[in-house]
């Protein structure tokens, strides 16, 4: 089942550029042993039909030292025949401010993530922006003080190989 | 005071056993800066955190005491559910927790040698297995197995044509050559067993991380669960080496010896260990799944670079490379012990697994990718040089 064998070198193929977006084309050849014009050709049709969406960076801006910051905003709207979930969540979306956006269940319906150069901007943006939206009814916002795990990745490291050097 | 020059204060067995011959090379190793070690024979994982969270909130509850000889029953329940899937399930009452497979393979060895006893191991092997046996009184036969590194019907006949061995050791897939074994190979063996009437003590520590077909329990094979004495643990699937918690299954009077011994020299394994393994085996199978596959993609990548420049074999299972140095002209310390000087990459020589490992090193990939490389790139660079 040649389909088959292919979902599977491109699954692999993807995990291994999730972990590390940097190896080359070569190298994830000669980790997967599929050959590199075969990668090429795999990755290249991601990016094509967007399973990949973009490469990025996680940096830790914390450790530059950089002044910004983070929020994270319920937001509870009102639905009307016009405008449904779709429509208010794209409308917030497409600020550049706006780094996450997710429909979430519980007492409020959006989940919307915002980062800024200063507090003042951060709240500016929400009172100007996200509240006076005519669907949103009320929002709750909460500053982020310190992140630890970001995209899956620890931002402080405590541990360290502690093997011997030689074990039979 | 009674004066005798000849009383020897140590065991007299000890003295035929060799100093290990890892221990000079860890000297060389120590001070030295910039080395990457190939030579780790344990997984570079920490424990998954989910195991050593369980373990932290027992130390919390205050579960600190000895547990029963027999191990926590829930564990031994656990293990008797988990081997399943390598072909059979022993009763939990089968079933004994030990500190590690280290333990379990000397009580095996214990509770079924006695002195001038043949045993039977293939050559090379795991460093402890020939002295264990020597301190038990046993004569060890030594069954070479280069350059397939394979055991087979023909040659345990071959090797007990004039002897009566009473113990074979098996270790599949296996430490420092990565051979394991299909099932048809595997019923090759157990007809050998049969044909001499032997005990097998199956070291099947590296049961999970079997790539080219799922592992098979030797005690699985038909006849065979009678005669099988199966050591396995945590260690190295679920990277546990220093919690020191393993198990042996075993048929009714071989487990009962081994406990006796156990009851009496270790009395438990640690209580925290056998509580972080009962985690391991409920909920550690994601964790495990993914230390597999990146064990793998490392195999694939460090085989396909190292044996475009040294003969190397692709290894069925573990996380060890055997690579042939053979061409080099040089012996595997020689080898080893340059390597090491020059391009500081630690690998152990072959001949410290055994005089049929001369000619060969072992190489273990359990280092991060990026390492892996580099170590590799380092090493075709010492070869071309050459």
């Amino acid at each position: 089942m040649v389909g088959m064998e292919d979902t599977k070198a491109l699954i692999e193929v993807l995990k291994i550029l999730e972990d590390n977006a940097r190896y080359t084309f070569r190298e994830i050849s000669e980790i997967t042993g599929i050959k590199e014009s075969e990668v090429k050709r795999l990755v290249e049709k991601s990016e094509e039909e967007k399973a990949i969406l973009k490469y990025k960076a996680i940096i830790d801006w914390e450790k530059l030292g950089e002044e910004f910051v983070v929020a994270v905003i319920d937001v509870r709207v009102n639905l009307t025949r016009e405008k449904n979930y779709d429509d208010i969540a794209k409308r917030i979306a497409k600020f550049p401010e706006v780094h996450a956006v997710r429909l979430i269940s519980g007492e409020y319906d959006f989940q919307v993530v915002v980062k800024g150069r200063s507090l003042k901007d951060v709240s500016l943006f929400i009172s100007e922006k996200i509240s006076t939206l005519p669907e949103v009814r009320d929002t709750n916002t909460h500053f982020v003080l310190k992140t630890y795990k970001e995209e899956g990745v620890l931002l402080f490291s405590d541990e360290e190989d502690r093997r011997l050097a030689i074990v039979p | 005071m009674r004066e005798n020059a000849d009383r020897i204060r140590i065991n007299r067995k000890l003295l035929e056993i060799k100093p290990s011959g890892i221990r000079k090379f860890f000297d060389l190793i120590l001070g030295r800066e910039d080395v990457i070690s190939l030579g780790v024979g344990e997984p570079d994982f920490p424990t998954p955190w989910r195991i050593r969270e369980e373990m932290i909130y027992s130390l919390e509850k205050g579960i600190t005491s000895y547990t029963s000889n027999y191990g926590i029953e829930e564990l031994r329940a656990e293990i008797s559910r988990y081997y399943e899937k390598f072909g059979f399930s022993p009763h939990p009452d089968n079933v004994v927790i030990t500190a590690g497979v280290s333990e379990g393979f000397d009580l095996a060895l214990r509770a079924v040698i006695n002195p001038g006893d043949f045993v039977l191991i293939p050559d090379p092997c795991y460093v402890s297995y020939s002295p264990l046996s020597i301190l038990c009184g046993a004569r060890v036969v030594s069954i070479p197995t280069p350059p397939e590194f394979r055991l087979n019907y023909e040659l345990i006949m071959e090797y007990s044509r004039i002897i009566e061995p009473k113990v074979l050791i098996l270790n599949y897939p296996a430490n420092p050559t990565g051979v394991s074994y299909s099932k048809k190979e595997l019923e090759e063996i157990a007809d050998a067993v049969v044909e001499n009437d032997m005990i097998v003590i199956s070291d099947e520590i590296y049961s999970e991380l079997s790539y080219k077909f799922p592992h098979r329990s030797f005690a699985s094979l038909e006849g065979m669960e009678d005669r099988t004495i199966v050591l396995n643990g945590f260690s190295k699937s679920f990277a546990m080496t220093g919690m020191r918690v393993g198990y042996v299954i075993a048929p009714q009077d071989l487990l009962d010896a081994v406990l006796k011994i156990h009851q009496y020299s270790m009395l438990c394994a640690p209580v925290t260990s056998q509580i972080g393994a009962i985690e391991a085996l409920r909920n550690g199978e994601d964790e495990l799944e993914t230390m597999k596959s990146e064990y793998l993609r490392r195999r694939n990548f460090f085989v396909r670079k190292i044996g475009e420049y040294l003969e190397t074999r692709k290894p069925e299972g573990a996380f060890y490379a055997f690579p042939s140095i053979r061409e080099t002209g040089m012996s595997s310390e020689e080898f080893a012990e340059k390597l090491l000087m020059e391009k500081n990459v630690a690998v152990v020589p072959g001949n410290a697994f055994g005089e049929s490992g001369e000619g060969f090193i072992r190489c273990a990939y359990a280092v991060s990718m990026d390492k892996l490389r580099e170590a590799a790139e380092r090493i075709i660079e010492f070869v071309s040089e050459l």
